[in-house]
């Protein structure tokens, strides 16, 4: 079975029902965000959180952490309740996502919100923030890694390559580019609006070791990070097949569930039959 | 001056360990020496300014100083989202050097003239903008990159113009230098049409029309408090710029005048780039006379409209 086929079956365990109601929580309180986006990462960004990254949530700057950018920036909904739930925040700050005064706006800013490495939102500035972050590491001889999600809609953009290139020729195996190829962009399938296949050996010619995972099984996305660099001497691409809105019947593979600005209550009823709350 | 400004890099860089210097595609040999003693300190990363603009942030929130180098218009125009956010939003110390400013590249044509580069940086919330006058001044100046906050556009121009300025007049980010105290006139320049506008106040004097130079080699921040101070009195004040109009000195002088509304607005006229796209070639200097950007078309003009 192909990846993105088993990537939508998966059954979604308690837990990872539990971040997408909180995400779908937080999308409520506000009446706008990027859910669909944020529901394709979450596994990513859980097993990132729980197994992965080496953080301090009371000392956010600490340097010897790993380094991670949500560079599909859009996708933040996930990535504040994951930040939340660790303590970079009060739980109680997600309930103020997008209002005036609060910390966590549309798109992630560094300054503003702990464990926010880099602001994001417009799209493709992450791998190259990343690449210059990785360069550090290694003239400063550190051993902190650092990790780049990117949107698959994302890299349609040019700088995204040459980001890619110049990660190549720095042969810079602290970097992990991790793509959620949630197969939907803003307007429609990926495959319509501008083609990626093939993807792999797209970032292998620029210089990457790559590896394709079912983006929603826990299980698979840790024993990828574990092998991390995935090949000596080369930065690392993991093709992350994902679905977008994944864990909502009707959100899936919508596209009108990219950008949710209200629910009503006959949909949030679907939701949380789908998260197993009455 | 561009020479003036990379041989300082390299010095900086044996002072301070935090100093990167990052080209896309240099001529051959660029920066070869600082290669050798500094090899990870000195990267050439090809055509790809928009990432070039990224890295240099990623290094910048590591703590390093990134200087990256290349051609003015494709540092401003190709990576203006980078530069805008990568840079000005996380306020990062990166310093962009950019080669060519104003009509430098007269033979090749608009899309190698920078002549909106100081607008479009300007217009950048925590950008500072530079254009100086001569090499002396670049060497003055460069120290003080080390540990200024925030992102620095650094416009080059063509090498080798005449030194004007003066060691005694000393140099401080953001204040401007006063040249000639003003008198009838005064004469607002920046980068290195500040040596045309000199001698457009002698050619001035000669015909009995007192002009003051006031050298503002920081766009921005505009140092407001000397230009209101030294414009006081004149019947005029003219900007004197190798840029387009828009967005320029001219732009920023008129800004920092009317937020002083309890003072009267003199006149000011612009000698300027008008907003069109160049379609000739020649020499940086047959453009800049093309446009009246010269000593002599400078003083003939104020003499014109200062007339009785």
């Amino acid at each position: 079975m192909k990846l993105s086929e088993t990537a939508r079956e998966i059954q979604l365990d308690g837990r990872s029902r539990k971040l997408r109601l909180k995400i779908v929580n937080t999308l409520v309180a506000a009446g706008r965000g990027h859910v669909g986006a944020a529901l394709s990462l979450v596994e990513i960004l859980r097993v990132l959180y729980d197994d992965v990254l080496d953080f301090r949530p009371l000392d956010p700057a600490w340097t010897e952490r790993d380094r991670f950018i949500l560079s599909k920036g859009h996708g933040c909904l996930a990535l504040y309740v994951l930040l939340a739930e660790k303590g970079f925040f009060p739980e109680k700050e997600l309930a103020t996502f997008c209002s005036h005064d609060s910390i966590l706006g549309g798109h992630p800013e560094r300054g503003m919100v702990p464990g926010i490495e880099a602001s994001t939102g417009a799209l493709g500035h992450g791998l190259s923030i990343g690449l210059g972050l990785a360069l550090a590491q290694r003239m400063k001889k550190r051993r902190s890694r650092v990790f780049v999600v990117l949107g698959d809609g994302e890299i349609n953009e040019g700088s995204v390559w040459e980001a890619a290139l110049s990660a190549g020729k720095h042969k810079l195996s602290n970097l992990v580019a991790v793509i959620d190829y949630n197969k939907l962009q803003s307007y429609g399938p990926v495959d319509e609006v501008q083609p990626l296949e093939p993807l792999a050996d797209k970032w292998r010619s620029f210089g990457f070791a790559v590896q394709e995972v079912n983006g929603h099984d826990v299980a698979a996305l840790k024993d990828i990070f574990a092998r991390l660099p995935l090949e000596e001497g080369k930065p690392s691409a993991i093709i992350a097949h994902t679905v977008k809105g994944k864990g909502i019947p009707d959100a899936e593979n919508n596209p009108f569930w990219h950008h949710k600005n209200k629910l009503t209550s006959a949909e949030m009823a679907l939701i949380n039959a789908a998260m197993g709350k009455d | 001056m561009r020479r003036t400004c990379l041989d300082m890099v390299h010095e900086l860089a044996r002072r301070d360990d935090r100093v990167i210097y990052i080209g896309s595609d240099p001529g051959p040999g660029t920066m070869a020496a600082m290669g050798e003693e500094f090899p990870s300190r000195c990267l050439i990363e090809g055509i790809s300014e928009a990432n070039v603009i990224g890295m240099a942030a990623g290094l910048a929130m590591e703590g390093y100083i990134p200087y990256v180098n290349t051609i003015a218009t494709f540092l401003t125009r190709r990576c203006y989202e980078q530069v805008a956010l990568d840079l000005c939003l996380h306020k990062l110390p990166v310093r962009l050097i950019g080669n060519g400013g104003g009509m430098v590249y007269a033979p090749l044509g608009p899309s190698h003239t920078a002549v909106e580069d100081m607008a479009i940086m300007r217009a950048l919330p925590d950008m500072t903008v530079v254009a100086l006058a001569d090499a002396d001044e670049m060497r003055r100046f460069m120290p003080l990159t080390l540990d200024w906050p925030g992102p620095i556009y650094i416009r080059l121009a063509r090498g080798g113009d005449p030194l004007v300025s003066k060691d005694e007049n000393g140099f401080e980010i953001g204040k401007a230098i006063l040249m000639r105290p003003p008198g009838d006139v005064l004469i607002v320049s920046t980068g290195s049409m500040l040596c045309q506008c000199l001698k457009a106040a002698e050619t001035l004097q000669e015909e009995g029309i007192s002009a003051g130079v006031l050298h503002v080699h920081t766009i921005k921040p505009l140092d407001g408090e000397a230009l209101h101070k030294h414009s006081q009195g004149v019947c005029m004040v003219a900007t004197v710029e190798e840029h387009l109009r828009t967005g320029g000195l001219n732009s920023a002088v008129l800004e920092a005048l009317s937020d002083r509304p309890e003072k009267p607005m003199p006149r000011v006229m612009s000698f300027s780039i008008p907003d069109v796209f160049t379609h000739r070639y020649g020499s940086q200097s047959d453009i800049l006379e093309h446009y009246g950007l010269t000593s002599n078309g400078i003083a003939a003009a104020i003499a014109a409209a200062i007339e009785p």
